[in-house]
């Protein structure tokens, strides 16, 4: 699967409570309206952008992406905006399992290499970045094998269904 | 080879022996949610099972911690909700009141030994008891209560080594916010920390738990005490000695990193605005003269009855300041008793402070004790994120009960040194 957009930039640290206010915890069991007000403290132009719908755009972070709480209205905010991956320097631990359990990527790359608005192209099954506008390919961090299993099944949900349990080929535990 | 006390954990429950990096599925003694995670991982259950339905209710708990008494219909329909569930499962269930889930379950329900996850990031505050504790998502949690088992990646070891005795003044929150300050946010990405060292034979329970609490602040996945005397006699207390048995590390265990904190040498220490990384000395902070709106006592990381105590220290028979607003929130029904059995609630009562009952409080920003535009508060919690308490144009301080009880006094950013010499 090849993932196109345009680079929406965010800095170092972006916590949890910059993606998803607590101020707006009475919203938690209405996603179609939170997402109104996805990364919202962090960037006040994103959520309404990427919801206009003519533009996909990669969140594009830098150290520690989704720092802090472990609501995963988080990662699901920002899927829910159309954003098809998250790109960071590192992530906090369970941000990185949020977004594969609910099905989308978040890929290590050097984001220093990405400017905002760069044309940003991601080969997933080659584990390929490439700055388009740019031209220059990134090298990106190995995703844990379990976690490409899960994310090749479209999350854990499903991952569990299908194979009716919570259980890993040995191979795929390395 | 000897095992760390992660690792060990995790080998005694599988019944074979682990290492850093494998990944392991194991059973889950327990998974809680609390009022702002519990919906959604509900309608995970229902999308994996078909139906509310899990393989072990006793071992499945909601607390209703964050949004209650509900303060909007929103956070009432939640709390039916969650109700409901706790009727089609036969989960159990923390009502409004009861306390804040990290706090009730290492009174109630944890054993050193156990592995226990939620959908709270604080989760990892139980590992203060030596169990494997660790705070996911709401899908991840959705699994371990649906099915009682969890995967997880053994995590590398980073091991502290604590020396010395603390100066007066200076507590168990001082040894973290430094180890935070120095190590970064991100200073410990997915490893365990596990402290060790003369120094924690001092430490008591409450005191680790603030220390294991904010394992989370440097990005952990959880930081780990051995089960020791201090353990037994407080579980003693709570009428569970039968469930202590002592847990350390092996001797001879790897560690990635080794590191020492000389505990004399350390300040009463203040994170400043907006990251709980962005540590300075009480005293420094002071020079500012930065004016304090509203102080906080309490949370996950400073709720308890030490806690509590260490602030009555200060405010017995003096007055917060003129200008100041003092929030005490207990960590339990627990405390609240012990608290008012000792005087202690009295005490910072009649200092001026208003007391909430047994829950979070101000401390997620969703509806007690938010602040206005341009607000500084001092709290006691575990982070001070732009935003954290509710307004993205305030500014949160974090501190130990001391310094945060010597702020209240003096209206301003306080050293507590002076009051306790
Ligand atoms: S006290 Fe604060 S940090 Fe602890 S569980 Fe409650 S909201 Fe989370």
């Amino acid at each position: 699967m090849v993932i196109r957009g345009k680079a929406w930039k965010f800095g170092d640290f972006i916590s949890t409570d910059l993606i998803a206010a607590g101020r707006y915890a009475h919203l938690r069991d209405n996603l179609p309206e939170f997402v109104k007000h996805v990364l919202e403290d962090a960037d006040k132009d994103f959520a309404a952008a990427a919801l206009k719908g003519d533009q996909t755009y990669i969140v594009v972070g830098g150290r520690n992406f989704g720092q802090g709480s472990s609501r995963e209205h988080a990662a699901r905010l920002i899927k829910l905006a159309g954003v098809p991956v998250v790109l960071a320097k590192s992530f906090a631990r369970i941000f990185y399992r949020n977004c594969f359990n609910i099905g989308m990527p978040a890929l290590t790359v050097d984001t220093d290499q990405i400017a905002h608005g760069d044309e940003v192209e991601i080969d997933l099954k080659h584990g390929v970045v490439r700055n388009r506008t740019r031209q220059k390919e990134l090298a990106t961090g190995r995703i844990p094998p379990v976690m490409l299993t899960i994310l090749e099944e479209g999350g854990v949900v499903d991952y569990i269904k299908k194979h009716g349990d919570l259980i890993f080929d040995e191979a795929r535990t390395r | 080879m000897g095992m760390t006390l992660a690792e060990k954990i995790l080998a005694q429950k599988l019944g074979h022996e682990v290492r850093a990096g494998d990944v392991v599925i194991c059973p889950v003694d327990l998974a809680l949610v609390q009022d702002g995670t519990g919906t959604l991982t509900f309608d995970v259950i229902r999308q994996l099972m078909g139906k509310d339905t899990l393989k072990h209710p006793d071992r499945a708990m909601i607390v209703l911690d964050h949004l209650g008494p509900p303060g909007r219909p929103e956070y009432a329909a939640m709390h039916k909700r969650l109700r409901d569930f706790v009727k089609a499962t036969g989960c159990l269930l923390a009502e409004v009141g009861e306390g804040i889930s990290h706090v009730l379950i290492s009174e109630r329900y944890v054993k050193p030994g156990d592995v226990i996850v939620g959908a709270d990031s604080h989760t990892n505050t139980a590992a203060g008891m030596a169990a494997f504790a660790t705070g996911m998502g709401s899908t991840d949690t959705a699994v371990a209560m649906a099915l009682g088992k969890q995967w997880f990646r053994v995590p590398e070891t980073m091991r502290f080594e604590l020396r010395g005795r603390l100066p007066v003044g200076v507590s168990s929150k001082d040894i973290i916010l430094h180890i935070i300050g120095t190590i970064g946010e991100d200073g410990a990405v997915y490893k365990a920390m596990e402290y060790d060292g003369e120094t924690i034979r001092h430490l008591s329970m409450d005191a680790r738990f603030t220390i294991t609490s904010m394992a989370q602040e440097c990005g952990a996945k959880l930081g780990l005490f051995p089960s020791d005397e201090e353990t037994r006699r407080w579980m003693q207390r709570h009428g569970r000695e039968k469930d202590w048995r002592p847990l350390a590390a092996d001797p001879g265990a790897a560690y990635e990193r080794l590191i020492e904190i000389e505990c004399a040498a350390l300040e009463p220490l203040v994170a400043v605005p907006h990251t709980p990384g962005n540590v300075k000395q009480a005293a420094e902070v002071e020079k500012e003269g930065i004016r304090v709106d509203q102080v906080f006592l309490g949370t996950c990381t400073n709720g308890r009855l030490e806690d509590l105590r260490a602030a009555a220290q200060i405010l017995k028979g003096r007055r917060v300041a003129q200008g100041t607003r003092l929030l005490v929130y207990p960590g339990s029904r627990w405390v609240y008793h012990e608290a008012l059995k000792e005087g202690v609630i009295q005490a910072l009562e009649a200092a001026g402070a208003v007391i909430g009952h047994a829950a979070c409080g101000p401390c997620p920003g969703m509806q007690f004790g938010l602040l206005s535009d341009g607000e500084v508060c001092m709290a006691t919690q575990n982070r001070n994120f732009k935003g954290r308490m509710g307004n993205p144009n305030s500014f949160l301080y974090l501190a130990s009960p001391w310094t945060a009880a010597a702020t209240a006094v003096e209206g301003r950013i306080t050293d507590p040194r002076r009051f306790l010499a």
